[in-house]
């Protein structure tokens, strides 16, 4: 176990204790309105400088390469490099728990209220932008790919953007046969 | 109550499997979120599934939070509680456990290989997600101009997303939705 440092070539001058590390992702999931990415960075390398800028983007892309959700994952590797398993819990539930609270609150009001007719507008309106938000992500995390040579990604890329999106194909099925395609065609560019 | 249990059952499976192939972030998922709950299990209607997005987005957290009111909408709070351990289960294990090994081979050639095949794919499926959920939150003419605008603003510039949002839900409140 300890001979694995990954993101921490040496302890963190202050390592934090558990309370600290509860504490520092129950405020990063707090302040993060439409992702976390943002506030998690300024805390930990800013702010309490708990891992370096290099360490934080390995760490980050990483978690972004794993399935599931990145921040969530990101709270476990940090965890486990801080203090092993309880640290990997213990970041998990900060990062988690005040928003599960929060939303179910407000699961409870919507089965109760979420018919009324103004609420119904205020939500379309925002998922309407939500949508404009994710489109605009989208395509500026596209934009190394585009301006790359046209090749085999593009034509991937292309394949699991229209067989998900506009033919809903189940994930399961588009995916089972895009990426080991996808790897398999990767190792034959760079034999 | 038998019926929650065959809910809460449907929950944990579909969702932890998903998990697994969500390669980009809780958000790469939306699109088959929405083919299950929506398509496949008839548990909401397309508006439905719109207005769980928008309440995830205005809560403070990680976007994976959207599962939690999936799960308390088909099941109330068990219902939460299983579809966010069953999103967030496997894959933590997961990073729990290849978090060092990764970074141990990070010169390796197989881990470039690897990570060259599988960018362009998820890639692909996080503008999917964009495509599918554009598509459901278009229930009305100014809902798609309320995309279009935050599509068009946001590519530009730097915008804390708190005022978008607070500005979309006056308009929609204004009536124009």
């Amino acid at each position: 176990m300890s001979e694995t440092t990954p993101f921490l070539a040496e302890p963190p001058p202050t390592a934090p204790t558990l309370l600290q590390v509860f504490i520092a992702f129950s405020v990063i999931s707090l302040s993060g309105f439409g992702g976390v990415l943002y506030w998690s960075r300024r805390m930990m390398v800013e702010e309490r400088k708990w891992l370096t800028a290099e360490e934080f983007n390995e760490a980050y892309a990483l978690c972004n390469f794993l399935p599931g959700p990145n921040i969530v994952n990101f709270s476990v590797v940090f965890g486990r490099q801080i203090a092993g398993t309880w640290g990997a819990l213990v970041a998990l539930v900060g990062l988690l728990g005040p928003p599960f609270a929060i939303v179910t609150f407000f699961g409870f009001l919507y089965a109760y209220y979420g018919t009324i007719d103004f609420l119904q507008r205020m939500f379309g309106g925002v998922a309407a932008a939500a949508a404009g938000l994710t489109l605009s992500t989208s395509l500026k995390m596209l934009q190394p790919l585009l301006k790359e040579r046209l090749g085999t990604p593009h034509l991937m890329a292309l394949v699991a953007f229209a067989g998900v999106g506009v033919l809903r194909w189940p994930i399961y099925w588009v995916l089972g046969v895009l990426i080991p395609l996808s790897i398999a065609l990767a190792w034959w560019a760079r034999r | 109550m038998k019926d929650d249990t065959g809910a809460l059952l449907t929950l944990a499976f579909n969702f932890a499997l998903m998990s697994l192939f969500a390669i980009g972030g809780a958000n790469a998922a939306l699109p088959e979120m929405h083919r299950l709950t929506v398509d496949v299990m008839h548990w909401m209607t397309d508006q439905q599934f719109a207005n769980m997005f928008a309440i995830a987005q205005i809560t403070p957290g990680p976007n994976v939070i959207i599962v939690t009111l999936i799960g308390y909408h088909v099941a109330g709070l068990a219902g939460a509680l299983v579809t966010t351990l069953a999103m967030c289960g496997p894959t933590c294990i997961f990073a729990f456990f290849i978090g060092g090994l990764w970074e141990r081979f990070k010169h390796a050639r197989w881990r470039l290989i690897i990570q060259t095949g599988v960018v362009p794919v998820s890639l692909g499926l996080i503008a999917a997600s964009a495509l599918v959920i554009a598509r459901v939150a278009a229930q009305h003419w100014m809902a798609i101009a309320i995309t279009v605008v935050t599509f068009a603003v946001t590519y530009r510039l730097r915008v804390n997303p708190l005022w978008i949002f607070t500005a979309a839900a006056l308009l929609g409140l204004a009536g124009a939705i």
